[in-house]
């Protein structure tokens, strides 16, 4: 085996596992505390790329468009929390997947209306286009690395956030008791609109991030999400913690399972029917991972205490 | 007779009686439609067994009208092109034989993995098994993989001729009738009281000594068969077939057709599905953007109308068509 390949792919494997937990972490908070199925969330993921993308045109620097283009996330989200989102609290989890679903119809097709239906590049400023060398013939896009440390970053804050501040405990009391933290003279609806802000923003920033690599466009939301959810479900609902080690694991399945899974099929079966199978069988890797995990543990790998 | 049953009544003599007039006064596109929203109601059909009397919300779905559409477009690609003669035909009782019999036991296998988890973890785990289908099916090169795969030659059966789209059409309202009557006589049955009642509280059923996992698989698989010939039908009626057909936005918008009609009602899918097909039709016609339109029509649907519109119906007068 190649190992150079493995050791470049293993690092793309925990780029886009800390991709994902971005985007999974606002979506099982969400999840764990306004006990809110949100399907449209990969659209807002969206929405932060292209916002991205047109201020990066604007400002001609994609670190100040990003800074802008992040508030700009937070104050969407809220908006939407506020009008769409809230009337849905009371209902049944279907109904907030259909009402999302109607979302997704509405959020895709302003962006169509607003930026046309081609994608739009993201152009890096030079420092981040270029490639480290980390050891002897290893080497790695610089604005990859850029990705793992905003990821590992953020998976601290956030960490630090819900575990050690006040909004975090607030955060976590709402979790396991909303009627109580209410009664206790806490806004719950000014806390649950900041924490749908701060998924959202979560969201947006994994769209701005990917956005130089793989260019902002309508689609990508839709391809994110069903991912996202596979992470949060392979992890536990509402656990920042099993969102995190399931986005890892995810994240690293799906891209080694691409690049070596037809390897390990011709050590045992014949050449011919390994490179006809493993391109099925690794793009199923990661649903077939979910469905084994929730026959064994059906409320995934750190379930919910309470509820 | 109550609201309901005119409705019902009304419904099935216009989906009876206006086709043939379409082909007479030479709309056929609108007999292309009718059959579309026929086919469509099938499925829709099927899933209201889970979701409106058994609390099963799949989203799913989509995988058993792909599976079976193809299991009727790959025996006659290899009856065309050669290879696999154990399945190469264009028989229609052998396919649609075919695809009942993949679909429902796609729908056992999966069933027994799916009905441990509840609520949204069983809606995400019927999406997750959908998805299995659509990257197996996106990677299967041999059936045109992304491109997708065309019927030459429908399915063949005595005294009927599938490429006369009015024998199409009949064929599709023939079992819609069918499966309606099959739905309903489930649901009156022993069998179907002790599924709703595992909907309202499945640990009462327990007590009572049912084994309510057996109900729900049972269901669970006659409902994935019947969605499959629902997607043999579909094949047939587009003679394309491709993985897009099972995305998960397809399974949601089944899901939408159930609840925009009215969950665990017969005739409630058929005007879901009716309304959804023609909404769709009606928009895209005016403007390439018309799912902004429709996404705030499906956004207060579920905010307003509660219950569906048949709830809205048998309540007062029929609103909100437009």
């Amino acid at each position: 085996m190649d190992f150079t390949l493995l050791f470049i792919q293993t690092i793309n494997g925990l780029q886009l596992g800390l991709l994902l937990f971005l985007v999974a972490s606002g979506l099982t908070l969400v999840f764990g505390i306004l006990d809110f199925v949100n399907l449209a969330h990969g659209s807002i993921y969206m929405f932060g790329a292209f916002i991205c993308a047109s201020l990066t045109f604007f400002l001609g620097n994609f670190l100040w468009a990003v800074l802008i283009a992040l508030p700009i996330v937070a104050i969407i989200g809220y908006l939407i929390e506020r009008t769409i989102v809230q009337s849905l609290y009371a209902r049944n989890h279907l109904d907030h997947v259909l009402g999302t679903f109607g979302l997704i119809l509405v959020l895709d097709t302003l962006a169509h209306l607003i930026w046309g239906p081609a994608g739009i590049a993201v152009p890096l400023p030079q420092w981040l286009n270029g490639r480290v060398e980390i050891f002897e013939g290893v080497v790695i896009p610089t604005f990859r690395l850029l990705i793992i440390a905003t990821g590992s970053g953020v998976a601290l804050g956030l960490l630090w956030l819900v575990n050690y501040t006040r909004l975090g405990m607030l955060i976590r009391a709402g979790a396991s008791n909303r009627t109580m933290v209410s009664a206790l003279g806490i806004d719950i609806q000014l806390l649950f609109g900041l924490v749908f802000a701060l998924g959202a923003t979560l969201a947006g920033l994994a769209g701005m991030l990917i956005a130089p690599i793989t260019e902002a466009s309508i689609g990508m939301g839709g391809e994110i999400i069903i991912t996202a959810f596979v992470v949060i479900i392979i992890g536990g609902i509402g656990s920042i913690k099993g969102a995190f080690i399931a986005a890892i694991i995810v994240g690293l399945i799906d891209t080694l399972g691409r690049s070596f899974l037809d390897t390990l099929f011709k050590l045992v079966m014949s050449i011919e029917a390994a490179e006809s199978s493993a391109p099925a069988i690794s793009a199923m890797l990661i649903y077939i991972l979910m469905a084994a995990i929730l026959a064994f543990k059906p409320q995934g790998l750190f379930p919910p205490k309470v509820r | 007779m109550n609201r309901k049953q005119t409705v019902t009544l009304a419904v099935m003599v216009a989906l009876a009686v206006m086709p043939p007039l379409f082909v007479w006064t030479g709309n056929a596109f609108y007999l292309d439609l009718a059959t579309r929203l026929v086919i469509l109601a099938i499925a829709a059909v099927s899933l209201n067994l889970l979701l409106g009397y058994g609390g099963m919300a799949s989203f799913g779905h989509a995988a058993f009208i792909g599976i079976g559409a193809y299991a009727v477009g790959i025996p006659a690609y290899h009856n065309t092109y050669g290879e696999f003669e154990l399945i190469a035909s264009y028989n229609g009782f052998f396919q649609v034989f075919l695809a009942v019999a993949i679909t429902a036991l796609f729908a056992l296998i999966t069933g027994v993995i799916c009905l441990r988890t509840k609520g949204v973890y069983f809606i995400m785990i019927t999406m997750a098994f959908a998805q299995m289908v659509f990257y197996l099916f996106v990677s299967l090169d041999v059936y045109g993989g992304d491109d997708g795969l065309v019927i030459d030659t429908r399915s063949e059966f005595p005294l009927i001729n599938l490429d006369n789209p009015l024998h199409l059409y009949f064929l599709s309202f023939a079992s819609l009738t069918a499966v309606m009557l099959i739905v309903r006589t489930i649901t009156r049955s022993q069998f179907g009281k002790v599924l709703q009642g595992a909907m309202g509280n499945e640990e009462r059923m327990i007590a009572l000594g049912y084994n309510t996992f057996a109900y729900k698989l049972t269901a669970y698989v006659i409902s994935g068969a019947m969605c499959g010939y629902a997607g043999a039908l579909l094949g047939n009626f587009t003679t394309f077939i491709s993985p897009e057909m099972m995305g998960w936005t397809r399974s949601g918008e089944l899901m939408f057709m159930v609840i925009l009609g009215g969950a665990g009602s017969t005739i409630g899918p058929i005007v879901g599905s009716g309304l959804f097909v023609l909404v769709e039709e009606l928009f895209s016609s005016y403007t390439i953007y018309w799912h902004l339109p429709f996404g705030i029509m499906l956004i207060l649907v579920v905010l307003l109308f509660r219950g569906g519109l048949l709830g809205l119906i048998s309540g007062n007068s029929k609103s909100g068509g437009h």
